[in-house]
C-alpha cells in the first residue's frame, strides 16, 4: 500500500523544478481544443492579456474571431457567453475571479446554471495569487459562491498541467463548469500529459496517520508538509480533491477511515470551500477530527504571493501545525 | 377585425384567465406586450416551427422581461408548442409553465429569464454566435422599459453596436410604468430611443398596439443588415385591453379575482364581437 503508484502522473524531477502559472494554460488549451475541432469561443472583459485568452486569439486568424472582448462589463460577458452557448458553442469566460464570479453572480446563477448552459466560468487571478493588488482583488470566496449553485461543477487545479487537464475536462463536460486559475507561477506537480476525471480525487502520497485533502496551489504545500511530517515520524496521506464539486466522497472516506483524522488545505476562505465540503461528507458518513487550513474569514492584503502564503498561514508549516493539532485531539 | 387582431385578443383572454386561475402573476406587462408577440409569432415575422422548436435556421426570440411569461405562453400555446389546456397549470406545482419562463421545461422557450437586465446580453451573444457561423437568422429580444434601468442593458447595447450585430433587434415595451409607479417618477430612464441611438443603434418607434405597423417595422428590422443593431421603441399601454387595468401600476403583479376576470373577459369578448370576429 505504501508504495502504491498514484492514479495520476506526477512530474519527473526536472519538471518539478520548473514553475508555471495555471492561467498560462487557459489560452493555450483553448487553442488546443479548437485545433481538435471543439467549437470553443472565449469571452473576456478587457483582461485578455492577463487571462491569456489573447494567446488563443493569436493562435490563428480564425480563433481571433472566436474571442469576444466585452470591455469592462463582466455581467454582459457572462450572458454573451450564454448566448454563444445557445448557438452550439462551448463558451469560456475570463476576467479575474473576483469579477468573473462575484460581479456576475446573478448572471451565472439565473442564466448559466438555471438554464444549464454550456458555459465554462474560467477566471484567473483567484486567491492570494494576485498578490500586491490587495484585498479588493484577492478572491477568496469564489469556490463557496460557485459550489452552492445547482448544475455547477467546481474544479481547482494544482498546477499548469492540471489546469490544462481541467479545461479539457470542462469542455468535455456538458453544462456549467467553474475552473479556478491563479496568477502566480507555481511549481509543476504533475506530468504534462496528465489527465483528470470529473468527481475523482487522487491519492498523491499514501500515508497512515493523517489525511491531508487539498486543492489548487495547496497541493504543493501539502506535499511539502508531508515531507516535513515524515521527518518527524508522521505518515501523511495527501489527496488532491481538485474536483471540489462533485467531490469524490469514497476516496476521501477511505482515507479518513484509514488515518482517522483529516486536515483540509485551500487557498480560499475556510467558509464554504473545500473544507466545508469535506466536513459535510465526514459529518454525514464518518465523523472524524478535522482541521482547516485556509484564510480565516478575512479579506486579503497586499504582498507578494509567497509572503502571503506565510502571512495567512497557508504554507507547509501551517499544514504541519494543523496536523499536530488534529493529532493531539 | 383581422386574423392578427383575433389572435391578439385570444392571447389577452388567455393571459387574464391563466393569471386568475393561478392566483398570482403579472397581467399589466403581459397585456402591454401581447400585440408585439402576436405580430412576431402570427404576423409572419419569426421563422419558427412549433413541431421542431430547436430547428436549425429558426429565428430566436428572447423574453428579457420574463415576468410577461403569460404573454409568451399564450403565444406559444396558440402556435402549437404545447396544448392550450396546459395554460391553466400556470404557476402550479409540477407545471412546465413556471412563474418565469424555464427553457429546460417548456418547448419554445430559448432561455430561462426572470432576472431583469440579462436578456439583451443573451440575445447579443446569440446574434454573435449566429454571425460567427454564417447563419442569417434574426434575433429578437423584448425588454421592459423599467428593465432599462438595469445597467447591464447598456453594457449589451455597447457590445452589440461594437460588434455590428445587425441581425439583432431589441424591442422595448415602453408602457411607462413599473412596480413602484411611473418610470419617469421612480428613476427616469429618459429618452430610451436617444440612448440606443447614442450607442450606435438604428432606432425606430412604433405604436405597440398597431398590429399592421408592428409587422411592418419588425420585418424591416429583420431585413435590414446595415451594420447596426435595431432598437424598436414600442409605445404601449400597460394592461392594454382591460379598461380597469390600463395604465395602472397596481396591476403590474396582481391577479384578477373571479369578478374582475369576468369583467375583463366581457370586455375582450366585446372588443371581438363588435368586429364580428367570433362565432
Amino acid at each position: 500500500m505504501a508504495n502504491a503508484a498514484p492514479a495520476v502522473k506526477l512530474a519527473d524531477a526536472a519538471l518539478a523544478q520548473t514553475k508555471k502559472a495555471t492561467r498560462a494554460a487557459f489560452g493555450a488549451t483553448l487553442a488546443e481544443l479548437a485545433d481538435a475541432g471543439v467549437p470553443v469561443v472565449a469571452v473576456d472583459a478587457d483582461l485578455t492579456g492577463s487571462t491569456t485568452t489573447a494567446a488563443f486569439a493569436a493562435a490563428s486568424p480564425e480563433y481571433a474571431k472566436r474571442l469576444f472582448n466585452c470591455g469592462i462589463a463582466e455581467q454582459n460577458m457572462v450572458d454573451v457567453a450564454a448566448g454563444l452557448a445557445l448557438t452550439g458553442h462551448v463558451a469560456f469566460t475570463g476576467s479575474f475571479a473576483v469579477f468573473g464570479t462575484g460581479r456576475a453572480y446573478d448572471q451565472i446563477r439565473n442564466t448559466v446554471c438555471y438554464s444549464n448552459l454550456d458555459v465554462k466560468i474560467c477566471p484567473t487571478h483567484a486567491g492570494v495569487s494576485v498578490g500586491p493588488d490587495g484585498g479588493s482583488h484577492q478572491m477568496l470566496e469564489d469556490v463557496a459562491l460557485m459550489r452552492v449553485l445547482p448544475n455547477m461543477r467546481v474544479l481547482v487545479p494544482a498546477d499548469y498541467a492540471a489546469a490544462r487537464a481541467a479545461l479539457k475536462l470542462a469542455a468535455a463536460t456538458p453544462g456549467p463548469v467553474y475552473v479556478r486559475m491563479g496568477r502566480a507561477s507555481v511549481p509543476c506537480v504533475y506530468a504534462d500529459d496528465m489527465e483528470l476525471e470529473l468527481g475523482r480525487a487522487y491519492v498523491l502520497r499514501p500515508g497512515d496517520d493523517v489525511t491531508i485533502v487539498a486543492c489548487g496551489v495547496e497541493i504543493r504545500e501539502a506535499l511539502a508538509a508531508a515531507e516535513l511530517l515524515a521527518e518527524q515520524g508522521v505518515s501523511a496521506e495527501v489527496v488532491d480533491a481538485f474536483s471540489v464539486k462533485p467531490l469524490d466522497e469514497e476516496t476521501i472516506l477511505a482515507s479518513a477511515r484509514k488515518t482517522g483524522r483529516v486536515v483540509v488545505a485551500e487557498e480560499h476562505s475556510v467558509v464554504g470551500g473545500l473544507g466545508s465540503a469535506v466536513a459535510d461528507v465526514l459529518a454525514r458518513r464518518h465523523p472524524a477530527p478535522c482541521a482547516f487550513v485556509g484564510v480565516q474569514d478575512v479579506f486579503g492584503k497586499s504582498g507578494e504571493f509567497e509572503q502571503l502564503l506565510g502571512y495567512f498561514h497557508l504554507d507547509a508549516a501551517a499544514i504541519v501545525e494543523a496536523v499536530k493539532n488534529v493529532m493531539a485531539r | 377585425m383581422t386574423e392578427l387582431e383575433r389572435r391578439a385578443n385570444e392571447m389577452r383572454r388567455d393571459i387574464v384567465s391563466m393569471i386568475a386561475e393561478a392566483g398570482s402573476g403579472h397581467p399589466g406587462g403581459s397585456l402591454s406586450c401581447a400585440d408585439i408577440l402576436a405580430a412576431l409569432y402570427f404576423g409572419g415575422v419569426l421563422e419558427h416551427d412549433p413541431a421542431d422548436p430547436q430547428k436549425a435556421g429558426r429565428d430566436r426570440f428572447f423574453l428579457a422581461k420574463g415576468h410577461a411569461a403569460p404573454a409568451l405562453y399564450a403565444a406559444l400555446a396558440q402556435a402549437g408548442y404545447f396544448p392550450r389546456e396546459e395554460l391553466s397549470t400556470l404557476r402550479k406545482l409540477g407545471t412546465r409553465l413556471q412563474g418565469h419562463p424555464d427553457s429546460n421545461q417548456l418547448p419554445g422557450v430559448e432561455v430561462s429569464t426572470g432576472s431583469l437586465g440579462q436578456g439583451l446580453s443573451i440575445a447579443a451573444g446569440c446574434a454573435a454566435g449566429l454571425a460567427l457561423d454564417g447563419d442569417r437568422s434574426a434575433v429578437f429580444a423584448l425588454l421592459g422599459d423599467g428593465e432599462c434601468e438595469e445597467g447591464q442593458v447598456w453594457e449589451a447595447a455597447m457590445f452589440a453596436a461594437h460588434r455590428r450585430l445587425d441581425n439583432l433587434t431589441a424591442i422595448v415595451d415602453r408602457n411607462g410604468l413599473q412596480i413602484d409607479g411611473r418610470t419617469s417618477e421612480v428613476c427616469d430612464p429618459g429618452d430610451l430611443g436617444a440612448k440606443f441611438a447614442a450607442f450606435g443603434w438604428d432606432v425606430r418607434t412604433v405604436d405597440g398596439h398597431d398590429l399592421e405597423a408592428l409587422v411592418d417595422v419588425l420585418s424591416a428590422c429583420k431585413a435590414e443588415r446595415a451594420g447596426r443593431p435595431h432598437a424598436l421603441i414600442a409605445h404601449t399601454v400597460k394592461g392594454k385591453g382591460v379598461s380597469f387595468m390600463e395604465d395602472q401600476a397596481g396591476w403590474h403583479g396582481k391577479a384578477p379575482n373571479a369578478e374582475q376576470l369576468e369583467a375583463a373577459l366581457a370586455e375582450l369578448v366585446d372588443a371581438c364581437e363588435k368586429e364580428a370576429c367570433r362565432g
